[in-house]
């Protein structure tokens, strides 16, 4: 606490113009506590006036420390703990995590869980897009479309509750499927929610497609090419912005995202304007998705049989011993996973969002390496804001849609 | 393994001595540290992996030799595979030679190694700590780095608790 040490603009040097050490250019703080950074990041800029020379980003505010505390947790609770990462983004966490357990462990998933989890990771999807869409919005000064997607985020929301009993750290999607199946009124709210859905993403782009105030400050702003993208590892919207045809959904597909038809929305400017008609696109795909996912739902069971490791129903403790045995030693020791390392990656609404699991042949994970999609986003963060206007900023960094618990973990 | 990726593993076992492992699907090549530049460099030029995805380490303290694996997770977009690279490192001032000179989006994931578990980059451009606070002693995720917890101090017991506290052996 006393013996905090100030960083001497010497260490930073090399980040900087050599006009910054005569007092030329002026450097400026912005943030950790900034409302438009959209969480704790701190930037550095370096001004000439009021173009940015350099942008330094400086992250960490955010930092848990999940990823040692998972070494110290079972398979099972290890899971409580991803949902927390990318908080905008819990049931693709959760779903990340047990595709990893999954493939370590060999185990089965029953098709009606799977479709369900795709179901619940599209409306994640929505949901994460519909907040992206509103604060970066809310930071060019459109306060009503922040209003507006809040409300329909709502009923997402209210749509997880009814699964899960939590509205956003659902836990839901457990290892070898789901933890219990959907509600009778899940199949009518999901319907009569992406039915009003594309009415209400229509008046959100009335608000802002077409409006000179929020194109002038989006087009030509924070521009990347293709080629960076490949070279910095973007992924997700960004690159598709950019003109990079490649969602993992399609070239990877898992979970049976093969069986859906829908389209990877494409541009090629790789400016703000770019990313937000993309995101935008991919909300009305992600509805076509849901709606031919809700039309074949297969009855059946929601989790997997194999009781190594998954724990028996409640009905079954009750009349058989081999079932009792079963649940005590999952809910004590928990279950062991062949010794092995896997990387499984899945396509969240920021872009690749892998797990590296590795296992020591223990019931607790030997190491658990989250590969979140912000982090490789925010490194381009110098590249996008070099020549433009502070103001800029705010926008480049709602475009690229970072989420602090996701970088920081 | 993928029809299409053993003339690549096959060159690489060749050229640099990779150990092929696989493991329910996973491609993984264990390289020595001396040529990890080289691989990544082949892999990128001659094999079409052209994205770096991440960059991490395990640690298998008490383990000394190797200690560390440093592991590149490197995607072919043409085939749609992600193949393990993995770096044996030994616990003795582990270092090893940048990546970033191969994809740009090693220097944060290299930075972030070097905070965690101590891993030396030589001829990275920027090797500061990253998550951790600068003034940080010791890295918080290599395996003899204590889990601990923040006991509740109040000004009366505030340097009784800090005697007890766990310290990183450095």
């Amino acid at each position: 606490m006393s013996d905090f040490r100030e960083v001497n603009v010497e260490e930073l040097r090399h980040l900087v113009s050599n006009r910054a050490m005569t007092g030329e250019t002026m450097l400026l703080n912005m943030g950790p506590q900034h409302p438009s950074t959209h969480g704790v990041l701190r930037l550095l800029l370096e001004l000439d006036g009021e173009i940015i020379i350099s942008c330094i980003p400086d992250i960490g505010y955010l930092h848990t420390g999940i990823e040692k505390n998972i070494e110290a947790k079972t398979y099972q609770k290890a899971e409580v703990m991803i949902d927390r990462l990318d908080y905008l983004n819990p049931l693709g966490n959760n779903l990340v995590y047990c595709l990893a357990v999954e493939k370590l462990c060999e185990l089965d998933v029953p098709p009606r869980a799977e479709i369900l989890r795709v179901i619940l990771a599209e409306l994640t999807r929505i949901n994460s897009h519909l907040v992206w869409l509103g604060t970066s919005a809310l930071d060019l000064a459109a306060m009503s479309a922040f209003l507006y997607t809040m409300r329909e985020r709502e009923d997402i929301l209210d749509i997880f509750e009814m699964c899960s009993g939590q509205r956003m750290m659902t836990t839901y999607i457990r290892p070898g499927g789901l933890w219990r199946d959907v509600p009778a009124e899940f199949d009518s709210a999901v319907r009569k929610f992406i039915k009003i859905l594309p009415g209400r993403i229509d008046e959100y782009e009335s608000l802002l497609t077409h409006n000179p105030l929020f194109l002038e400050r989006t087009k030509g702003i924070g521009t990347i090419s293709a080629e960076d993208c490949i070279k910095y590892a973007i992924g997700g919207p960004i690159a598709r912005a950019s003109g990079i045809d490649y969602d993992l959904r399609k070239a990877r597909p898992y979970s049976g995202y093969d069986q859906f038809n829908f389209n990877v929305p494409k541009r090629t400017e790789g400016d703000v304007y770019a990313r937000y008609i993309v995101r935008v696109e991919e909300m009305r795909e992600s509805i076509k998705i849901i709606q031919q996912a809700i039309d074949k739902l297969p009855a059946g069971a929601v989790r997997s049989n194999n009781r190594k490791f998954i724990p028996p129903p409640r009905s079954e403790i009750a009349t058989s011993m081999e079932s009792l045995i079963h649940h005590f030693k999952l809910w004590t020791e928990g279950f062991s996973a062949p010794k092995g390392s896997v990387y499984v990656g899945v396509e969240s609404p920021r872009g690749e969002l892998g797990i590296f699991l590795e296992s020591d042949g223990g019931p607790k994970p030997y190491r658990c390496f989250y590969r979140g999609p912000s982090f490789a986003n925010l490194q381009i963060m110098p590249l996008l804001s070099r020549g433009h206007f502070v103001a800029d900023v705010v926008g480049i960094i709602g475009s690229i849609d970072i989420v602090l618990g996701d970088t920081d973990r | 393994m993928l029809e299409t990726l053993k003339p690549a593993v096959a060159a690489l076992q060749n050229e640099f001595g990779a150990e092929v492992q696989e493991f329910h699907g996973e491609l993984i090549l264990i390289v020595k540290p001396e040529n990890n530049v080289e691989t990544l460099y082949a892999l990128r030029d001659r094999f079409d992996f052209n994205l770096l995805v991440a960059v991490t380490a395990v640690d298998y303290w008490p383990a000394e030799t190797p200690r560390f694996h440093v592991v590149y997770l490197v995607l072919s977009m043409k085939e749609n595979f992600v193949v393990q690279v993995r770096v044996p490192l030994d616990g003795n001032n582990p270092s090893l030679r940048t990546s970033e000179t191969v994809w740009p989006s090693a220097n944060w994931y290299e930075r972030e190694v070097f905070d965690m578990f101590g891993i030396r980059f030589d001829g990275h451009s920027d090797m500061r700590r990253i998550i951790m606070p600068y003034e940080w002693e010791g890295h918080p995720l290599r395996k003899d780095y204590p889990l601990g917890y923040e006991e509740v101090a109040f000004t009366f017991n505030a340097e009784e608790i800090n005697l007890r506290k766990s310290q990183p052996k450095s």
